[in-house]
């Protein structure tokens, strides 16, 4: 009941405020920093730990099984569970965020560009093994190029699930926009941070949802005739 | 280690599981309100994705829906629904989790649907079926394999976000790691950690029981057709 008094004994509550936006202008920047370097970081992690990951798993068949349940298993554990494991044995902070951010991020590219790799094409494959090509100069070569649209796939997969994971980060005080999300609804219910906060996460996942996609364009050119 | 210790004796200590706002309260609340975000998922999902099925259409519209709902923070929806029409309350925490709870039910009942064989689908036609005869005896049969994966998805996914409701003091198994993290990690980690198991725990759980739902209902002959299906739930859930 209390609640529902404070809430409409603000009137001035409105949903978006240009005045805030200016007077906290320099939390809100420095949120959105730390939100988009967390992401950069974890995805780049991700990815330079998932790669050979999935490439171990395409040459040697007998680990796919393994390393796709272990991945279905981790995926099934919520965030904020993962949180509560890590979080007392890493402390309070950023290691945490990544921590936990960065899991969920491998299993998604891992999953993408395994995908991705066992849809090379067999006849080329044996073209290329005709042509005298050995194992590592066809990986280089053949199959992770056209296994290019599944890896980034998954990248792009991966970085917007991680821009709006991050936010959960505020359990450990560092979710970025989050931070501001949270401290919205703390301060009594101040919808302009609140909407500020969640405007910025889903245009900051667009948006190198965006860049991803541009970079899959000029790395993938002999897709782009093709109607996708 | 000290911490996980710690949590064993948590977990140990009967009161904590059934004094007021125990682990049973808990565990209930965490329940109900999952229970009531996936039947409200499956009530708008269902019947639109099985029609769009249908009929054909609409399948950029539900790829861009899963798209879109994956970019939304969970933390922003359970903070602002309250704050709308909707009001404070268990409500607004269950159509928080709903919304993210349609994107595999949607897609899944779309895929379903269209899976389907063409040639059985022109036979039914022969054999006089209206559409909504043809949906009904021969589409929705033949979508249950994917109904079903759709459904294990949905569950498992509200089950792990339900922990999150405790953010806005929605109830449910966060609660008790909210409350480990309040207490500061040197007072509150056995805590934090046994919350952590308990709320890892139901997610593999219901993950592992609906597994075998998922089995029974699938009639024998459609089980190979089942493990496609799950592949491609993933799929669809991934927006691959």
């Amino acid at each position: 009941m209390s609640l529902r008094l404070s809430y409409l004994a603000a009137p001035g509550n409105p949903w978006f405020s240009w005045q805030y936006v200016r007077d906290n202008s320099d939390t809100i920047l420095a949120a959105l920093r730390d939100h988009t370097w967390l992401t950069a970081r974890a995805v780049l992690i991700a990815a330079v730990v998932a790669l050979p990951l999935a490439v171990a798993a395409y040459w040697f068949r007998s680990l796919a099984g393994p390393v796709l349940a272990v991945s279905g298993v981790l995926y099934t554990i919520p965030s904020l569970a993962l949180f509560a494991f890590l979080g007392p044995t890493l402390g309070i902070g950023a290691v945490t965020v990544l921590t936990v951010v960065v899991l969920y991020a491998l299993l998604v590219i891992v999953r993408n560009a395994l995908a991705g790799l066992n849809q090379v094409p067999p006849e080329v494959l044996e073209a290329a093994e005709g042509m005298g090509y050995g194992r590592w100069r066809r990986l280089f070569r053949i199959e992770l190029p056209l296994a290019l649209p599944g890896i980034l796939t998954g990248l792009r997969l991966a970085t917007v699930s991680t821009v709006a994971l991050v936010t959960v980060g505020v359990v450990v005080g560092r979710g970025g926009l989050g931070q501001l999300i949270f401290a919205g609804f703390q301060n009594n219910f101040y919808k302009a941070e609140i909407m500020t906060g969640t405007v910025l996460c889903v245009l900051l996942a667009l948006v190198l949802d965006l860049v991803l996609a541009g970079m899959g364009r000029l790395l993938t050119p002999w897709l782009r005739g093709r109607a996708s | 280690m000290n911490h996980f210790r710690d949590a064993v004796i948590w977990l140990n200590d009967p009161l904590n599981w059934t004094n007021p706002g125990g682990v049973l309260d808990r565990l209930g609340e965490h329940l109900t309100i999952s229970a009531l975000a996936v039947l409200l998922g499956c009530l708008v999902a269902w019947p639109i994705g099985l029609w769009l099925g249908h009929t054909g259409r609409g399948g950029g519209g539900v790829l861009l829906i899963s798209n879109v709902t994956l970019a939304i923070p969970t933390l922003a929806l359970l903070t602002i629904l309250p704050l709308t029409f909707i009001g404070f309350g268990r409500l607004a925490v269950v159509v928080a989790l709903a919304v993210f709870a349609v994107p595999p039910l949607l897609a899944n009942a779309y895929t379903g649907v269209r899976q389907a064989d063409p040639e059985a689908r022109d036979a039914a036609r022969g054999m006089g079926l209206s559409g909504g005869q043809l949906l009904r005896r021969v589409e929705l049969p033949l979508a249950v394999p994917y109904l079903a994966a759709g459904f294990r998805t949905a569950a498992v996914q509200v089950v792990a976000t339900a922990a999150l409701a405790s953010f806005v003091n929605g109830g449910g198994l966060g609660q008790i790691i909210r409350a480990g993290f309040g207490l500061d990690i040197a007072a509150g980690g056995g805590q934090i950690i046994a919350g952590g198991v308990l709320v890892a725990g139901l997610a593999l759980l219901v993950e592992a029981a609906l597994a075998l739902v998922e089995r029974a209902v699938t009639p024998r002959p459609l089980r190979r057709a089942r493990r496609v299906a799950n592949r491609r739930a993933a799929d669809a859930v991934a927006g691959g």
